[in-house]
């Protein structure tokens, strides 16, 4: 089926899964019901599953991991933020994770699909081709998947935040975890992405100094600044000066601002037109 | 035994034998808070010394061949299985006798109902559509009980053991298919819903009671039913905090030092009968300070209101006064309310489907 199907094909299939999993929460809360568990992590590991298989397919197209233009950044930082759902959700019980996720997955899959320009090239290569340098960039797009899920949960506290404060019960709201529990995994979430992200600048940093060529300047800085501010947020929250209310605003405006600067991470001057997987020899 | 003062008495259950003839096979017969007033219940309630000599009763009944009796502060139920229309009748004459109440009285409150009705009246009381709080869940506990207490006693047989492992599988059904259950009804089981959305499980919690009088009791023992630990008493007199913290199993504090340990709870349940408020904004504010980022959460039964309007304000302070949890409290009550048609019919396929299969079986 591989010879049928491109990479693109198989992405798209995982994009469906996931927003049938959205529809059918969807339903389900309109209706005022519970959504059934199961079915979502059912529907959500299948969509998971081709997902890792159309970027299987495009990795071994592109000799490497798949993040090379924007279309393959965007889905490789939906499929960190899904895999982090199957270890965060039935660890934490958050109920409604797989709701957000699914809305999150579905949302940056269609986007990056529908827009061919951002498909429209590859670069051979992206951060140089090495090992380290690679190894560089999908820890710091995998950290990026943690912080979209801390968006998430972000957004589910303010949700839950609003409906007590401004007492609207009632259809969503009734659904949400409790604010103290979202607060914990926010502050976890927070503590594994920075980590991440920060483990990833050294590993960047070792190839930078050994590759002139390199154009970390954009990159590397950027990374660097919002894994800064990433950090000063963990501690400001951990020494209770910042409230769990300010931390879910700024972890969204800052995940905004990461995932729309990420174009900047693409700067390497040798662009080649997108080969799929199935034409491939 | 659970009452709630918001909700509304239901109905009568529909589609009863209304000529009270008695006919043989499944029947029920009994008397609940729909049709008698609480001075003829009480009077009707078998208490448990009571219960083993009126079951040894039924047992000696000729014909009588399976029987479950359901007694709780609002119902007095006999469900059986009997041979003969004589046997079923036997059982009220029995029953009055056992209870010295008068016969004639009891026909005028009783319910009856025989085969499918009788099995739709079962599956509306296990599911808490016939409860007094509608949709509750303890009735089913305790419909759980009487059957387990008659099949202790040997005195069911095939067909309750049917009909009551059934009633027990639908009812689930039933709140698993509907909201008939969903949100909660009484003024402190939503104060306690509302707690554990800010704070999740409340075993850290630490509650502070300010008021010993009967709503604060309430509360506490909501609070303590979902598992809440941590609690203390404060009320204006020392010794009616030290009092009802002692029958609570909690601890007291002196009411001047409210003010100065607020800090150091996470809910505050307000109910004093004080003419002004007893927290002001200057109080939430300081507690909040030490507190630094750790929510609070005011909950004020008062009236005149024990909490001062401006603490609303307070970032990551969460203010509830009694008309706001009796809006949602009669939100939920109606949400309920509006899933009872649909219930009922779900009930109505499940009953005409059992009693084919008891019917066909017999």
């Amino acid at each position: 089926m591989t010879e049928i199907l491109t990479d693109r094909s198989w992405l798209w299939i995982a994009a469906a899964l996931y927003s049938g999993g959205f529809l059918f929460a969807t339903v389900s809360l309109i209706r005022s019901k519970r959504h059934s568990n199961s079915f979502m992590f059912f529907i959500m590991a299948a969509g998971f599953l081709v997902q890792t298989f159309g970027l299987y397919l495009r990795g071994r197209a592109a000799g490497g991991c798949p993040i090379g233009n924007t279309f393959e950044i965007l889905q490789f930082t939906t499929w960190s933020a899904t895999a982090l759902y199957f270890i965060v959700g039935p660890v934490f019980r958050l109920s409604l994770l797989g709701y957000f996720t699914a809305v999150f997955s579905a949302a940056t899959s269609i986007t990056s699909l529908v827009v061919p320009s951002w498909d429209a090239v590859r670069r051979a290569g992206q951060f140089g081709g090495g090992a380290w340098i690679e190894f560089h960039a999908a820890l710091a797009l995998f950290s990026y998947g943690v912080f979209g899920l801390l968006a998430l949960t972000s957004v589910m506290y303010l949700l839950q935040w609003f409906s007590i404060k401004r007492q609207q019960m009632g259809g969503l709201f009734s659904f949400l975890p409790p604010m103290r529990a979202l607060d914990q995994i926010n502050i976890r979430l927070l503590a594994t992405g920075s980590a991440l992200l920060g483990a990833s600048i050294p590993v960047g940093l070792v190839h930078w100094m050994g590759n002139a060529g390199y154009n970390a300047n954009s990159s590397m800085f950027f990374l660097a600044a919002i894994w800064l501010v990433y950090t000063v947020l963990l501690i400001l929250r951990l020494t209770n000066i910042l409230l769990a209310r300010r931390l879910a605003w700024a972890s969204i405006i800052l995940f905004a601002v990461a995932i729309f600067s990420l174009g900047t991470v693409s700067s390497h001057p040798a662009p080649r037109p997108v080969a799929t997987a199935a034409q491939q020899p | 035994m659970s009452h709630d003062p918001t909700t509304t008495e239901r109905p009568p259950v529909r589609e009863m034998d209304a000529d009270g003839s008695h006919d043989a096979g499944f029947f029920f017969i009994g008397a609940n808070h729909h049709t008698a007033p609480l001075e003829l219940r009480e009077k009707l309630a078998l208490t448990e010394k009571k219960i083993p000599a009126f079951q040894a009763r039924l047992a000696a009944i000729s014909g009588l061949r399976e029987v479950v009796v359901l007694n709780t502060c609002n119902r007095v139920e006999i469900y059986g299985f009997a041979e003969t229309p004589a046997a079923a009748a036997r059982i009220e004459e029995d029953f009055c006798a056992f209870q010295d109440f008068p016969e004639h009285v009891f026909r005028d409150i009783r319910q009856h109902a025989t085969g499918r009705n009788a099995i739709q009246h079962l599956l509306e009381v296990a599911s808490g559509l016939n409860s007094q709080m509608l949709g509750e869940t303890e009735i089913l506990g305790q419909v759980k009980d009487a059957y387990a207490d008659a099949q202790a006693r040997r005195t069911t047989g095939p067909v309750l053991n049917r009909i009551f492992q059934k009633a027990f599988q639908y009812a689930k059904h039933v709140r698993t298919n509907t909201a008939i259950t969903a949100g909660q009804v009484s003024i402190a089981s939503v104060a306690v819903d509302l707690a554990q959305k800010i704070f999740g499980g409340l075993d850290r919690s630490r509650i502070l009671l300010v008021g010993a009088g009967e709503i604060s009791k309430k509360t506490a023992k909501a609070f303590q039913s979902r598992g809440a630990g941590a609690l203390t008493v404060s009320s204006r007199t020392l010794e009616r905090a030290m009092a009802l913290a002692r029958d609570l199993g909690a601890t007291a504090l002196p009411f001047e030092h409210v003010a100065a340990h607020l800090s150091d709870y996470d809910i505050v349940v307000c109910s004093t009968a004080a003419p002004g408020a007893v927290i002001t904004r200057a109080d939430a504010d300081a507690a909040m300070r030490k507190r630094r980022s750790q929510p609070l959460f005011f909950i004020d039964l008062a009236l005149p209101r024990d909490v001062e309007p401006s603490v609303a304000g307070i970032e990551n302070v969460f203010i509830y006064n009694l008309d706001d949890l009796a809006r949602i409290a009669e939100k939920n009550r109606a949400a309920r309310e509006g899933e009872v048609a649909r219930a009922r019919e779900i009930l109505r396929e499940k009953s005409a489907l059992l009693w084919t299969q008891i019917s066909a079986n017999a």
